[in-house]
């Protein structure tokens, strides 16, 4: 099988875009003072997480809604929920 | 009585929850099914085996109407040192036989059928609705839940909403979930054309097979990979728990494509074409994380309960999700007999369970997350293997060592003491 980034293996899920309703927020203050490794960064499969001009960014758009982050993460860093229903990963195959 | 009064409303309808629908529906029983994505199933990921003689009792001609993707009848184990691999391959064809084993089964299609089937029971399924929270009365009882903007009401709510369950937390029952007790799955739906995969892995027919992967597959990280084989496509993947992903700073995705890469993995894959990318929770905490399992006006059902057993070669959690929806459709049929649904009445729940096989099984593997917790078997084990085989089957000018040697040898170098060695060898034994 052709090897695939991460980008191109999210586009090969549909998704039912939420447009204007974040399902995840980042609070960049307590990531960095209770989680100095910034688990998010590394532990998302789906590479939600990135750094740009030094703020933590969460594209929850190509989110599978797995909950990795949720659990790694310290409950005071993230605000995660599932998107609204209907919205989010759809698995066509699961 | 009002419109959004039910007898009982179910949260998620993945397989523990259609099927506690399908059999509270049967017995008469108002109920409403609600499920957050478009259609059931479409939330939901598995590696995607399927042990089905829970499902017997259920739906007698399950092996002809259910959407399941191929019989296993191949069992594989195989450990991965550096691009060495070294498989245990078993193979019956009885296991095509009825009363079947296990089939495997993508979600989005088999859920889908599940759900069909408690609707066609009369259970009503509200599909493309969030459940905010549960609604409790002055007294602590959980009478109902918010749904999107509606209130709905009832008897009862079973909470099947899965390997996150919000609703389990938010109702007290259980708390955080720790790191220690679940490990991140990572999958790939990989499309071949059915004649490709039925002359790749020497199957025939509805036959299929399961391989299971330790060493390499996960860089050392506890946890494992698998390979299935369905109709006309592969489901490739691998589970690695999260604390160790956390403590080595690791990146599953990353992970995910050596695996694909290895060369007892690639060929296998060889002009397939990717069809979707996923990822989902796995609890394999064992008894350790099941939480309270019943309260007033609630119960937790399947994975949301932490039901699923990681033996190290097989991780089991749908057939242990319908055993649970049984046990929780009679503890509701018993407690709407006795007009009495407070948590000493829903408490035979639990008596049920413990009684049934899915306690009975998580009790027998009670040890398994203890003996798991151990990196040799994900790293020095495997390594070991293949470096004893790698030495048997070498022949050099220099003339031959005894097999009983050069196993001596790969022992010496993989500095595991024959101590060590022991106690893991008795470990696992006690373990499983």
């Amino acid at each position: 099988m052709k090897r695939l980034s991460i980008l191109e293996k999210i586009a090969r899920d549909k998704f039912e875009l939420d447009e204007g309703h974040p399902h995840i927020e980042v609070h960049e203050e307590e990531i960095r003072e209770l989680c100095p490794d910034l688990s998010c960064l590394y532990v998302c499969p789906a590479n939600v997480y990135s750094e740009q001009n030094g703020r933590i960014m969460a594209d929850w758009a190509g989110c599978v809604e797995c909950g990795t982050c949720r659990v790694a993460c310290p409950p005071e860093g993230l605000t995660w929920v599932f998107p609204r229903g209907g919205f989010g990963i759809v698995y066509r195959e699961g | 009585m009002s419109d959004d009064r039910f007898d009982a409303i179910i949260v998620g309808a993945g397989v523990a929850g259609s099927t506690a629908a399908y059999l509270l529906a049967q017995q008469g029983l108002q109920v409403v099914l609600v499920e957050r994505g478009p259609y059931p199933g479409s939330k939901n990921l598995s590696g995607g085996v399927l042990y089905t003689r829970v499902l017997e009792h259920i739906f007698p001609n399950y092996a002809e109407e259910a959407p399941l993707e191929r019989c296993i009848t191949r069992q594989v184990i195989s450990f991965l040192g550096g691009d060495a691999s070294f498989n245990v391959d078993f193979k019956n064809p009885a296991f095509l036989q009825p009363p079947y084993n296990a089939f495997t089964v993508l979600r989005a299609k088999f859920d889908r059928w599940l759900a069909e089937q408690a609707e066609a029971a009369g259970a009503m399924l509200v599909p493309g609705i969030k459940v905010e929270q549960v609604i409790k009365d002055g007294t602590g009882r959980v009478v109902g839940v918010l749904a999107g903007e509606d209130e709905l009401m009832a008897d009862v709510v079973i909470a099947a909403d899965g390997a996150t369950s919000f609703l389990a937390q938010q109702a007290g029952l259980r708390g955080r979930i720790d790191t220690r007790h679940v490990a991140t799955g990572v999958k790939a739906v990989v499309g071949l054309p059915q004649a490709t995969i039925e002359d790749r892995f020497h199957l025939d027919g509805n036959e299929g097979v399961a391989y299971t992967t330790l060493g390499a597959a996960t860089r050392g990280v506890a946890g494992g990979g698998f390979l299935y084989t369905n109709r006309e496509s592969l489901s490739v993947g691998l589970v690695m728990r999260l604390d160790d992903l956390v403590r080595t700073q690791s990146r599953p995705a990353e992970i995910f494509d050596e695996f694909l890469a290895h060369p007892a993995i690639a060929p296998l894959l060889k002009d397939g074409e990717l069809l979707e990318y996923g990822a989902h929770l796995v609890p394999e905490g064992g008894l350790e994380m099941v939480p309270q399992l019943y309260a007033d006006g609630m119960l937790v059902v399947g994975d949301a309960a932490g039901l699923v057993i990681n033996n190290g070669f097989a991780i089991r959690g749908m057939d242990l999700a319908i055993g649970s929806a049984v046990a929780a459709a009679q503890a509701v049929a018993e407690a709407r007999e006795a007009n009495d649904f407070s948590a000493r009445s829903l408490s035979r729940y639990k008596t049920m369970l413990d009684r049934s096989f899915v306690m009975r099984d998580m009790r027998t593997y009670s040890r398994a997350p203890h003996f798991l917790d151990n990196p040799r078997l994900f790293k020095q084990y495997p390594e070991l293997l293949a470096d004893m085989m790698t030495r048997i089957y070498t022949q050099n000018a220099d003339g031959k060592q005894p097999a009983r040697n050069e196993a001596r040898q790969s022992l010496k170098d993989s500095r595991i003491s024959l101590a060590q060695l022991a106690r893991d060898v008795l470990e696992g034994a006690r373990a499983l």
